[in-house]
Protein backbone atom coordinates (compact mmCIF):
# COMPACT_ATOMS: atom_id res chain seq x y z
CA UNK A 1 0.00 0.00 0.00
CA UNK A 2 1.17 3.52 -0.78
CA UNK A 3 1.62 5.61 2.34
CA UNK A 4 -0.70 8.56 2.64
CA UNK A 5 -3.17 7.25 0.10
CA UNK A 6 -5.93 8.60 2.30
CA UNK A 7 -5.41 5.77 4.69
CA UNK A 8 -7.25 7.68 7.39
CA UNK A 9 -10.20 8.35 5.16
CA UNK A 10 -10.43 4.69 4.27
CA UNK A 11 -10.26 3.48 7.84
CA UNK A 12 -11.91 6.28 9.82
CA UNK A 13 -15.45 5.31 8.85
CA UNK A 14 -14.93 1.72 9.99
CA UNK A 15 -13.21 2.76 13.21
CA UNK A 16 -15.83 5.36 14.17
CA UNK A 17 -18.62 2.88 13.43
CA UNK A 18 -17.08 0.14 15.57
CA UNK A 19 -16.35 2.50 18.47
CA UNK A 20 -19.80 4.07 18.31
CA UNK A 21 -21.32 0.61 18.48
CA UNK A 22 -19.38 0.06 21.72
CA UNK A 23 -19.65 3.50 23.32
CA UNK A 24 -23.20 4.21 22.16
CA UNK A 25 -24.40 6.81 19.67
CA UNK A 26 -24.68 9.44 22.42
CA UNK A 27 -20.89 9.14 22.86
CA UNK A 28 -20.16 9.79 19.20
CA UNK A 29 -17.73 12.60 20.00
CA UNK A 30 -15.75 10.28 22.27
CA UNK A 31 -15.59 7.70 19.48
CA UNK A 32 -14.33 10.33 17.05
CA UNK A 33 -11.73 11.54 19.54
CA UNK A 34 -10.45 8.01 20.08
CA UNK A 35 -10.16 7.51 16.32
CA UNK A 36 -8.22 10.75 15.85
CA UNK A 37 -5.97 9.88 18.74
CA UNK A 38 -5.34 6.33 17.52
CA UNK A 39 -4.49 7.67 14.12
CA UNK A 40 -2.13 10.39 15.30
CA UNK A 41 -0.37 7.88 17.57
CA UNK A 42 0.00 5.47 14.70
CA UNK A 43 1.56 8.14 12.54
CA UNK A 44 4.04 9.06 15.26
CA UNK A 45 5.19 5.47 15.46
CA UNK A 46 5.25 4.88 11.72
CA UNK A 47 7.22 7.98 10.87
CA UNK A 48 10.17 6.50 12.74
CA UNK A 49 9.54 2.76 12.49
CA UNK A 50 8.23 2.84 8.95
CA UNK A 51 4.81 1.74 7.75
CA UNK A 52 3.72 -1.74 8.94
CA UNK A 53 2.75 -4.36 6.36
CA UNK A 54 -0.90 -4.10 7.23
CA UNK A 55 -1.61 -0.57 8.43
CA UNK A 56 -5.38 -1.13 8.49
CA UNK A 57 -5.06 -3.99 10.96
CA UNK A 58 -2.58 -1.98 13.00
CA UNK A 59 -5.00 0.96 13.21
CA UNK A 60 -7.89 -1.29 14.18
CA UNK A 61 -5.82 -2.89 16.92
CA UNK A 62 -4.83 0.54 18.24
CA UNK A 63 -8.46 1.67 18.21
CA UNK A 64 -9.49 -1.50 20.01
CA UNK A 65 -6.88 -1.06 22.72
CA UNK A 66 -7.78 2.58 23.18
CA UNK A 67 -11.44 1.57 23.45
CA UNK A 68 -10.62 -0.90 26.22
CA UNK A 69 -8.62 1.80 28.07
CA UNK A 70 -11.48 4.27 27.80
CA UNK A 71 -14.06 1.73 28.96
CA UNK A 72 -11.95 0.77 31.98
CA UNK A 73 -11.31 4.36 32.92
CA UNK A 74 -14.83 5.64 32.45
CA UNK A 75 -17.18 2.75 32.98
CA UNK A 76 -18.28 4.10 36.33
CA UNK A 77 -18.55 7.73 35.24
CA UNK A 78 -20.27 7.32 31.90
CA UNK A 79 -23.11 5.35 30.37
CA UNK A 80 -22.07 3.43 27.31
CA UNK A 81 -24.13 1.34 24.91
CA UNK A 82 -27.05 0.04 27.04
CA UNK A 83 -27.01 -3.58 25.84
CA UNK A 84 -23.28 -3.87 26.46
CA UNK A 85 -23.38 -2.37 29.96
CA UNK A 86 -23.15 -5.72 31.79
CA UNK A 87 -20.36 -7.08 29.61
CA UNK A 88 -18.31 -3.92 30.02
CA UNK A 89 -18.64 -3.83 33.80
CA UNK A 90 -16.74 -7.03 34.39
CA UNK A 91 -13.07 -7.39 33.68
CA UNK A 92 -13.77 -11.02 32.72
CA UNK A 93 -15.97 -10.08 29.81
CA UNK A 94 -14.66 -6.64 28.83
CA UNK A 95 -11.77 -7.67 26.57
CA UNK A 96 -13.49 -10.61 24.83
CA UNK A 97 -16.60 -8.48 24.22
CA UNK A 98 -14.64 -5.64 22.67
CA UNK A 99 -12.52 -8.05 20.61
CA UNK A 100 -15.67 -9.71 19.30
CA UNK A 101 -17.03 -6.31 18.26
CA UNK A 102 -13.84 -5.57 16.36
CA UNK A 103 -14.15 -8.70 14.22
CA UNK A 104 -14.40 -7.92 10.51
CA UNK A 105 -18.02 -9.01 10.09
CA UNK A 106 -19.11 -6.99 13.12
CA UNK A 107 -17.47 -3.86 11.76
CA UNK A 108 -19.23 -4.32 8.43
CA UNK A 109 -22.57 -4.32 10.19
CA UNK A 110 -21.60 -1.30 12.26
CA UNK A 111 -20.66 0.61 9.15
CA UNK A 112 -24.03 -0.13 7.67
CA UNK A 113 -25.82 0.84 10.85
CA UNK A 114 -23.88 4.09 10.96
CA UNK A 115 -25.00 4.95 7.43
CA UNK A 116 -28.58 4.27 8.41
CA UNK A 117 -28.18 6.41 11.52
CA UNK A 118 -26.83 9.30 9.43
CA UNK A 119 -29.94 9.25 7.24
CA UNK A 120 -32.20 10.18 10.15
CA UNK A 121 -35.66 11.31 8.99
CA UNK A 122 -35.41 14.52 11.00
CA UNK A 123 -32.41 15.62 8.93
CA UNK A 124 -32.54 17.34 5.55
CA UNK A 125 -30.94 15.53 2.61
CA UNK A 126 -28.05 18.01 2.66
CA UNK A 127 -27.46 17.33 6.35
CA UNK A 128 -27.61 13.57 5.79
CA UNK A 129 -24.99 13.77 3.05
CA UNK A 130 -22.70 15.98 5.13
CA UNK A 131 -23.01 13.53 7.99
CA UNK A 132 -22.35 10.49 5.80
CA UNK A 133 -19.22 12.19 4.45
CA UNK A 134 -18.07 13.14 7.91
CA UNK A 135 -18.84 9.94 9.82
CA UNK A 136 -18.77 7.19 7.22
CA UNK A 137 -16.08 8.63 4.95
CA UNK A 138 -13.79 10.52 7.35
CA UNK A 139 -14.07 13.89 5.59
CA UNK A 140 -13.40 16.94 7.74
CA UNK A 141 -15.82 19.88 7.72
CA UNK A 142 -13.27 21.83 5.69
CA UNK A 143 -13.07 19.08 3.07
CA UNK A 144 -16.85 18.85 2.85
CA UNK A 145 -17.08 22.63 2.53
CA UNK A 146 -14.59 22.66 -0.34
CA UNK A 147 -16.41 19.83 -2.10
CA UNK A 148 -19.73 21.66 -1.90
CA UNK A 149 -18.35 25.16 -2.39
CA UNK A 150 -19.89 26.30 0.85
CA UNK A 151 -18.52 27.93 3.97
CA UNK A 152 -16.68 25.81 6.47
CA UNK A 153 -18.42 27.42 9.47
CA UNK A 154 -21.82 26.64 7.97
CA UNK A 155 -20.92 23.01 7.37
CA UNK A 156 -19.47 22.70 10.87
CA UNK A 157 -22.68 24.05 12.36
CA UNK A 158 -24.79 21.76 10.22
CA UNK A 159 -22.76 18.70 11.23
CA UNK A 160 -22.78 19.46 14.94
CA UNK A 161 -26.52 20.16 14.91
CA UNK A 162 -27.11 16.89 13.08
CA UNK A 163 -24.97 14.96 15.54
CA UNK A 164 -27.11 16.27 18.38
CA UNK A 165 -30.14 14.76 16.69
CA UNK A 166 -28.34 11.42 16.30
CA UNK A 167 -27.35 11.52 19.96
CA UNK A 168 -31.05 11.46 20.82
CA UNK A 169 -30.91 7.69 20.37
CA UNK A 170 -28.34 5.79 22.38
CA UNK A 171 -27.65 3.06 19.89
CA UNK A 172 -26.86 2.88 16.21
CA UNK A 173 -29.82 2.21 13.94
CA UNK A 174 -31.00 -1.37 14.45
CA UNK A 175 -31.15 -3.24 11.15
CA UNK A 176 -34.07 -5.28 12.50
CA UNK A 177 -36.09 -2.10 13.03
CA UNK A 178 -39.52 -1.73 11.37
CA UNK A 179 -38.27 1.41 9.64
CA UNK A 180 -35.54 -0.50 7.80
CA UNK A 181 -37.08 -0.26 4.32
CA UNK A 182 -37.89 3.41 4.69
CA UNK A 183 -34.43 4.20 6.01
CA UNK A 184 -32.82 2.17 3.22
CA UNK A 185 -34.60 4.39 0.70
CA UNK A 186 -33.10 7.44 2.42
CA UNK A 187 -29.62 5.88 2.41
CA UNK A 188 -29.90 5.06 -1.31
CA UNK A 189 -31.03 8.60 -2.01
CA UNK A 190 -28.12 10.07 -0.02
CA UNK A 191 -25.59 7.94 -1.92
CA UNK A 192 -27.24 8.90 -5.20
CA UNK A 193 -27.00 12.60 -4.34
CA UNK A 194 -23.45 12.19 -3.07
CA UNK A 195 -22.45 10.53 -6.32
CA UNK A 196 -24.20 13.20 -8.38
CA UNK A 197 -22.49 15.94 -6.44
CA UNK A 198 -19.20 14.39 -7.45
CA UNK A 199 -20.27 13.83 -11.03
CA UNK A 200 -22.11 17.05 -11.83
CA UNK A 201 -21.37 19.21 -8.82
CA UNK A 202 -19.91 22.64 -8.66
CA UNK A 203 -16.54 21.98 -7.06
CA UNK A 204 -13.85 23.00 -9.49
CA UNK A 205 -11.25 20.53 -8.35
CA UNK A 206 -11.75 17.29 -10.21
CA UNK A 207 -9.82 15.26 -7.64
CA UNK A 208 -12.37 16.17 -4.97
CA UNK A 209 -15.23 15.27 -7.28
CA UNK A 210 -13.76 11.89 -8.17
CA UNK A 211 -13.39 11.18 -4.47
CA UNK A 212 -17.03 11.93 -3.79
CA UNK A 213 -17.99 9.49 -6.53
CA UNK A 214 -15.61 6.89 -5.18
CA UNK A 215 -16.94 7.22 -1.64
CA UNK A 216 -20.54 6.86 -2.84
CA UNK A 217 -19.54 3.70 -4.73
CA UNK A 218 -17.66 2.32 -1.75
CA UNK A 219 -20.67 2.79 0.52
CA UNK A 220 -22.87 1.31 -2.20
CA UNK A 221 -20.69 -1.79 -2.03
CA UNK A 222 -21.24 -1.87 1.75
CA UNK A 223 -25.00 -2.00 1.07
CA UNK A 224 -24.51 -4.78 -1.48
CA UNK A 225 -22.56 -6.77 1.08
CA UNK A 226 -25.58 -7.06 3.36
CA UNK A 227 -28.36 -9.41 2.24
CA UNK A 228 -31.08 -7.17 3.68
CA UNK A 229 -29.75 -4.00 2.13
CA UNK A 230 -28.92 -5.56 -1.25
CA UNK A 231 -32.36 -4.97 -2.75
CA UNK A 232 -32.96 -4.66 -6.50
CA UNK A 233 -32.97 -0.86 -6.10
CA UNK A 234 -29.57 -1.03 -4.39
CA UNK A 235 -28.21 -3.12 -7.27
CA UNK A 236 -29.65 -0.60 -9.71
CA UNK A 237 -28.17 2.33 -7.79
CA UNK A 238 -24.74 0.71 -7.79
CA UNK A 239 -25.08 -0.16 -11.49
CA UNK A 240 -25.87 3.48 -12.18
CA UNK A 241 -22.84 4.67 -10.25
CA UNK A 242 -20.45 2.19 -11.88
CA UNK A 243 -21.72 2.94 -15.37
CA UNK A 244 -21.31 6.66 -14.87
CA UNK A 245 -17.96 6.25 -13.18
CA UNK A 246 -16.77 4.37 -16.28
CA UNK A 247 -17.18 7.62 -18.20
CA UNK A 248 -15.46 9.83 -15.63
CA UNK A 249 -11.95 9.64 -17.15
CA UNK A 250 -13.06 11.37 -20.35
CA UNK A 251 -15.42 13.86 -18.79
CA UNK A 252 -12.73 16.26 -17.71
CA UNK A 253 -9.93 17.20 -20.11
CA UNK A 254 -6.25 17.63 -19.28
CA UNK A 255 -6.78 21.28 -18.31
CA UNK A 256 -9.58 20.35 -15.91
CA UNK A 257 -12.29 21.55 -18.28
CA UNK A 258 -15.62 19.83 -18.94
CA UNK A 259 -15.87 17.91 -22.19
CA UNK A 260 -19.16 17.81 -24.04
CA UNK A 261 -20.66 14.33 -23.91
CA UNK A 262 -20.56 13.98 -27.68
CA UNK A 263 -16.92 14.95 -27.92
CA UNK A 264 -15.62 12.63 -25.21
CA UNK A 265 -12.84 10.24 -26.12
CA UNK A 266 -14.71 6.98 -25.59
CA UNK A 267 -11.54 4.93 -25.76
CA UNK A 268 -10.75 6.36 -22.32
CA UNK A 269 -13.89 4.98 -20.75
CA UNK A 270 -13.13 2.46 -18.05
CA UNK A 271 -14.24 -0.88 -19.46
CA UNK A 272 -13.84 -2.74 -16.16
CA UNK A 273 -16.16 -0.35 -14.34
CA UNK A 274 -18.63 -0.49 -17.22
CA UNK A 275 -18.64 -4.29 -17.13
CA UNK A 276 -19.25 -4.28 -13.39
CA UNK A 277 -22.08 -1.79 -13.95
CA UNK A 278 -23.67 -4.02 -16.59
CA UNK A 279 -23.40 -7.00 -14.29
CA UNK A 280 -25.04 -5.12 -11.41
CA UNK A 281 -27.77 -3.87 -13.73
CA UNK A 282 -28.54 -7.42 -14.73
CA UNK A 283 -28.73 -8.47 -11.10
CA UNK A 284 -31.05 -5.57 -10.31
CA UNK A 285 -33.66 -6.99 -12.66
CA UNK A 286 -35.55 -9.00 -10.06
CA UNK A 287 -38.69 -8.33 -8.09
CA UNK A 288 -41.59 -6.11 -8.95
CA UNK A 289 -40.13 -2.75 -8.05
CA UNK A 290 -38.89 -0.49 -10.84
CA UNK A 291 -36.96 2.35 -9.21
CA UNK A 292 -35.67 5.50 -10.86
CA UNK A 293 -32.21 3.99 -10.36
CA UNK A 294 -33.16 1.09 -12.65
CA UNK A 295 -34.19 3.48 -15.39
CA UNK A 296 -31.24 5.81 -14.99
CA UNK A 297 -28.84 2.88 -14.96
CA UNK A 298 -30.46 1.52 -18.11
CA UNK A 299 -30.00 4.89 -19.81
CA UNK A 300 -26.35 5.00 -18.75
CA UNK A 301 -25.90 1.46 -20.08
CA UNK A 302 -27.25 2.42 -23.50
CA UNK A 303 -24.72 5.24 -23.66
CA UNK A 304 -21.86 3.10 -22.46
CA UNK A 305 -22.60 0.39 -25.02
CA UNK A 306 -22.35 2.81 -27.96
CA UNK A 307 -18.81 2.79 -29.33
CA UNK A 308 -19.39 6.10 -31.10
CA UNK A 309 -21.98 8.82 -30.33
CA UNK A 310 -23.74 8.08 -33.62
CA UNK A 311 -24.19 4.43 -32.58
CA UNK A 312 -26.38 5.46 -29.64
CA UNK A 313 -29.80 3.85 -29.55
CA UNK A 314 -31.72 7.11 -29.03
CA UNK A 315 -35.08 5.43 -29.49
CA UNK A 316 -34.35 3.24 -26.45
CA UNK A 317 -33.19 6.26 -24.50
CA UNK A 318 -36.33 8.24 -25.28
CA UNK A 319 -38.44 5.28 -24.15
CA UNK A 320 -36.51 5.07 -20.90
CA UNK A 321 -36.99 8.79 -20.28
CA UNK A 322 -40.71 8.28 -20.87
CA UNK A 323 -40.65 5.69 -18.09
CA UNK A 324 -38.61 7.96 -15.84
CA UNK A 325 -41.14 10.75 -16.38
CA UNK A 326 -43.82 8.37 -15.15
CA UNK A 327 -42.08 7.24 -11.97
CA UNK A 328 -40.08 10.33 -11.03
CA UNK A 329 -41.06 13.32 -13.16
CA UNK A 330 -39.03 16.50 -12.91
CA UNK A 331 -38.20 19.39 -15.26
CA UNK A 332 -34.59 18.18 -15.51
CA UNK A 333 -35.72 14.70 -16.56
CA UNK A 334 -38.07 16.32 -19.09
CA UNK A 335 -35.19 18.39 -20.43
CA UNK A 336 -32.98 15.33 -20.85
CA UNK A 337 -35.83 13.56 -22.56
CA UNK A 338 -36.22 16.50 -24.98
CA UNK A 339 -32.49 16.39 -25.74
CA UNK A 340 -32.75 12.66 -26.51
CA UNK A 341 -35.73 13.32 -28.78
CA UNK A 342 -33.72 15.98 -30.60
CA UNK A 343 -30.99 13.40 -31.21
CA UNK A 344 -33.53 10.98 -32.53
CA UNK A 345 -35.93 13.22 -34.46
CA UNK A 346 -34.07 16.45 -35.04
CA UNK A 347 -33.63 19.82 -33.29
CA UNK A 348 -37.11 21.14 -34.15
CA UNK A 349 -38.77 18.28 -32.28
CA UNK A 350 -36.38 18.82 -29.39
CA UNK A 351 -37.22 22.52 -29.13
CA UNK A 352 -40.90 21.69 -29.32
CA UNK A 353 -40.52 19.26 -26.40
CA UNK A 354 -38.54 21.77 -24.37
CA UNK A 355 -41.25 24.40 -24.86
CA UNK A 356 -43.82 21.86 -23.68
CA UNK A 357 -42.06 21.08 -20.37
CA UNK A 358 -44.46 21.47 -17.49
CA UNK A 359 -42.98 23.68 -14.77
CA UNK A 360 -40.38 24.77 -17.35
CA UNK A 361 -39.82 27.99 -15.40
CA UNK A 362 -38.16 25.91 -12.71
CA UNK A 363 -35.32 25.39 -15.18
CA UNK A 364 -34.70 29.13 -15.56
CA UNK A 365 -31.84 28.98 -13.04
CA UNK A 366 -30.25 25.88 -14.58
CA UNK A 367 -27.37 26.69 -16.95
CA UNK A 368 -27.74 23.50 -18.94
CA UNK A 369 -31.34 24.37 -19.82
CA UNK A 370 -30.08 27.37 -21.81
CA UNK A 371 -27.10 25.39 -23.05
CA UNK A 372 -29.51 22.78 -24.47
CA UNK A 373 -31.52 25.50 -26.23
CA UNK A 374 -28.27 26.92 -27.57
CA UNK A 375 -27.13 23.54 -28.86
CA UNK A 376 -30.37 22.91 -30.70
CA UNK A 377 -30.47 26.40 -32.21
CA UNK A 378 -26.87 25.96 -33.30
CA UNK A 379 -27.76 22.68 -34.96
CA UNK A 380 -30.51 24.49 -36.85
CA UNK A 381 -27.94 27.05 -37.98
CA UNK A 382 -29.34 29.93 -35.89
CA UNK A 383 -26.02 30.94 -34.44
CA UNK A 384 -27.22 34.36 -33.26
CA UNK A 385 -30.05 32.75 -31.28
CA UNK A 386 -27.71 30.05 -30.01
CA UNK A 387 -25.23 32.62 -28.86
CA UNK A 388 -27.86 34.41 -26.78
CA UNK A 389 -28.85 31.15 -25.11
CA UNK A 390 -25.25 30.25 -24.33
CA UNK A 391 -24.72 33.72 -22.89
CA UNK A 392 -27.75 33.22 -20.66
CA UNK A 393 -26.31 29.88 -19.60
CA UNK A 394 -22.93 31.48 -18.92
CA UNK A 395 -24.54 33.97 -16.52
CA UNK A 396 -25.85 31.02 -14.50
CA UNK A 397 -22.59 29.05 -14.42
CA UNK A 398 -21.91 27.71 -10.92
CA UNK A 399 -18.17 27.06 -11.13
CA UNK A 400 -15.11 28.16 -13.11
CA UNK A 401 -15.28 24.81 -14.90
CA UNK A 402 -18.84 25.38 -16.09
CA UNK A 403 -17.98 28.96 -16.96
CA UNK A 404 -15.07 27.92 -19.16
CA UNK A 405 -17.15 25.25 -20.84
CA UNK A 406 -19.98 27.69 -21.63
CA UNK A 407 -17.58 30.40 -22.79
CA UNK A 408 -16.31 27.93 -25.37
CA UNK A 409 -19.88 27.34 -26.48
CA UNK A 410 -20.50 31.11 -26.80
CA UNK A 411 -17.31 31.43 -28.83
CA UNK A 412 -18.27 28.49 -31.03
CA UNK A 413 -21.31 30.54 -32.12
CA UNK A 414 -19.23 33.62 -32.79
CA UNK A 415 -16.79 31.92 -35.08
CA UNK A 416 -18.85 31.72 -38.32
CA UNK A 417 -20.05 35.32 -38.14
CA UNK A 418 -16.50 36.54 -37.52
CA UNK A 419 -15.47 34.74 -40.66
CA UNK A 420 -18.24 36.43 -42.60
CA UNK A 421 -17.04 39.82 -41.44
CA UNK A 422 -13.54 39.06 -42.64
CA UNK A 423 -14.62 38.00 -46.09
CA UNK B 1 33.23 6.30 11.21
CA UNK B 2 31.39 6.83 14.46
CA UNK B 3 27.85 6.46 15.77
CA UNK B 4 25.54 9.31 16.65
CA UNK B 5 22.14 9.54 18.22
CA UNK B 6 19.50 11.83 16.76
CA UNK B 7 17.21 12.87 19.57
CA UNK B 8 13.95 14.37 18.30
CA UNK B 9 12.73 17.13 20.57
CA UNK B 10 9.51 19.10 20.41
CA UNK B 11 7.54 19.56 17.24
CA UNK B 12 3.81 20.08 17.23
CA UNK B 13 1.61 17.04 16.95
CA UNK B 14 -0.53 17.00 13.81
CA UNK B 15 -3.89 18.68 14.36
CA UNK B 16 -5.69 16.61 11.76
CA UNK B 17 -5.16 13.18 10.23
CA UNK B 18 -4.63 14.74 6.80
CA UNK B 19 -1.85 16.91 8.18
CA UNK B 20 -0.44 13.91 10.07
CA UNK B 21 -0.35 11.87 6.88
CA UNK B 22 1.55 14.62 5.12
CA UNK B 23 4.04 14.85 7.97
CA UNK B 24 4.50 11.11 7.99
CA UNK B 25 5.17 11.05 4.26
CA UNK B 26 7.92 13.63 4.69
CA UNK B 27 9.44 11.61 7.54
CA UNK B 28 9.37 8.43 5.52
CA UNK B 29 10.96 10.17 2.56
CA UNK B 30 13.70 11.50 4.82
CA UNK B 31 14.29 8.11 6.44
CA UNK B 32 14.41 6.51 3.02
CA UNK B 33 16.99 9.05 1.90
CA UNK B 34 19.15 8.34 4.96
CA UNK B 35 18.72 4.63 4.32
CA UNK B 36 19.95 5.02 0.75
CA UNK B 37 23.00 6.89 2.01
CA UNK B 38 23.65 3.91 4.25
CA UNK B 39 23.87 5.93 7.45
CA UNK B 40 21.01 4.42 9.48
CA UNK B 41 22.19 1.96 12.08
CA UNK B 42 18.88 1.68 13.87
CA UNK B 43 15.71 3.52 12.90
CA UNK B 44 15.09 3.85 16.63
CA UNK B 45 11.78 4.20 18.44
CA UNK B 46 9.16 6.82 19.11
CA UNK B 47 8.56 7.73 22.75
CA UNK B 48 5.22 8.39 24.38
CA UNK B 49 5.03 11.82 26.01
CA UNK B 50 3.51 10.42 29.20
CA UNK B 51 5.77 8.66 31.69
CA UNK B 52 7.02 8.46 35.25
CA UNK B 53 9.92 10.12 36.99
CA UNK B 54 11.80 8.21 39.69
CA UNK B 55 13.96 10.17 42.14
CA UNK B 56 16.74 9.47 44.59
CA UNK B 57 14.28 8.93 47.43
CA UNK B 58 12.68 6.27 45.19
CA UNK B 59 9.56 8.39 44.84
CA UNK B 60 7.71 7.78 41.58
CA UNK B 61 5.70 10.63 40.09
CA UNK B 62 3.97 11.27 36.81
CA UNK B 63 6.12 13.26 34.47
CA UNK B 64 8.47 14.61 33.39
CA UNK B 65 5.97 17.15 31.96
CA UNK B 66 8.69 19.03 30.18
CA UNK B 67 7.73 22.00 28.07
CA UNK B 68 6.42 20.89 24.71
CA UNK B 69 9.53 22.12 22.93
CA UNK B 70 11.74 19.91 25.09
CA UNK B 71 9.76 16.68 24.99
CA UNK B 72 11.75 13.85 23.47
CA UNK B 73 9.57 12.26 20.82
CA UNK B 74 11.96 9.58 19.67
CA UNK B 75 15.46 8.74 18.52
CA UNK B 76 17.44 7.25 15.64
CA UNK B 77 20.96 5.83 15.58
CA UNK B 78 23.14 6.85 12.62
CA UNK B 79 26.71 6.38 11.45
CA UNK B 80 28.77 9.29 10.14
CA UNK B 81 32.33 10.39 9.53
CA UNK B 82 32.27 12.92 12.32
CA UNK B 83 29.94 15.10 14.36
CA UNK B 84 29.70 17.82 11.75
CA UNK B 85 28.73 15.34 9.05
CA UNK B 86 26.13 13.81 11.37
CA UNK B 87 24.73 17.28 12.03
CA UNK B 88 24.71 18.03 8.31
CA UNK B 89 22.75 14.84 7.58
CA UNK B 90 20.09 15.80 10.10
CA UNK B 91 19.19 18.98 8.24
CA UNK B 92 16.64 17.16 6.10
CA UNK B 93 14.58 16.09 9.11
CA UNK B 94 10.92 17.18 8.77
CA UNK B 95 10.72 17.96 12.49
CA UNK B 96 11.92 21.51 11.73
CA UNK B 97 8.71 22.16 9.79
CA UNK B 98 6.69 21.64 12.95
CA UNK B 99 8.92 23.68 15.24
CA UNK B 100 10.99 20.85 16.69
CA UNK B 101 14.75 20.32 16.85
CA UNK B 102 17.18 17.46 16.37
CA UNK B 103 19.80 17.00 19.02
CA UNK B 104 22.86 15.23 17.57
CA UNK B 105 24.94 13.42 20.19
CA UNK B 106 28.02 11.29 19.60
CA UNK B 107 27.93 7.84 21.14
CA UNK B 108 30.99 7.67 23.40
CA UNK B 109 33.43 4.98 22.46
CA UNK B 110 35.78 3.26 24.83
Amino acid sequence: MEPGEHLFRREAGRMVAALTRIFGLHNLTLAEDVVQDAFCRALEVWRIRGMPDNPSAWLMRTAKNRAIDVLRRERTARNFEPDLARAIESEWTLVPTVSELFAAHAIKDDQLRMMFSCCHPQLSEEAQIALVLNLACGFTAAEIASAFLSGRAGIEKRISRSKKILAGSKTLFDLADDDFAERLTAVQRALYLLFNEGYHGASAESAVRVELCREAMRLGDVLLDNPMAATPATYALCALMYLHAARLPSRIDAEGGLTSFFEQDRSRWDRALAARGEDLLERSATGAELSEYHVEAAIAAVHTRAKRPEDTDWRAIVRLYDTLMRIRPSPVVALNRAIAIAQHEGPDRGLEEIRAIADGERLSGYPFYFAALGDLELRKGNSQNAREHFQAALKLARSPMERRFLEQRVNACAAPSAELQRS
Amino acid sequence: MADFLYIYRGGVRAQSPAEGEKQMQRWMAWMEDLGKKGVIKDRGQPLDAEGKVVRKDKSVTDGPYAETKDVIGGYTLVTAKDLSQAAELSKGCPIFETGGIVEVRPIMEM
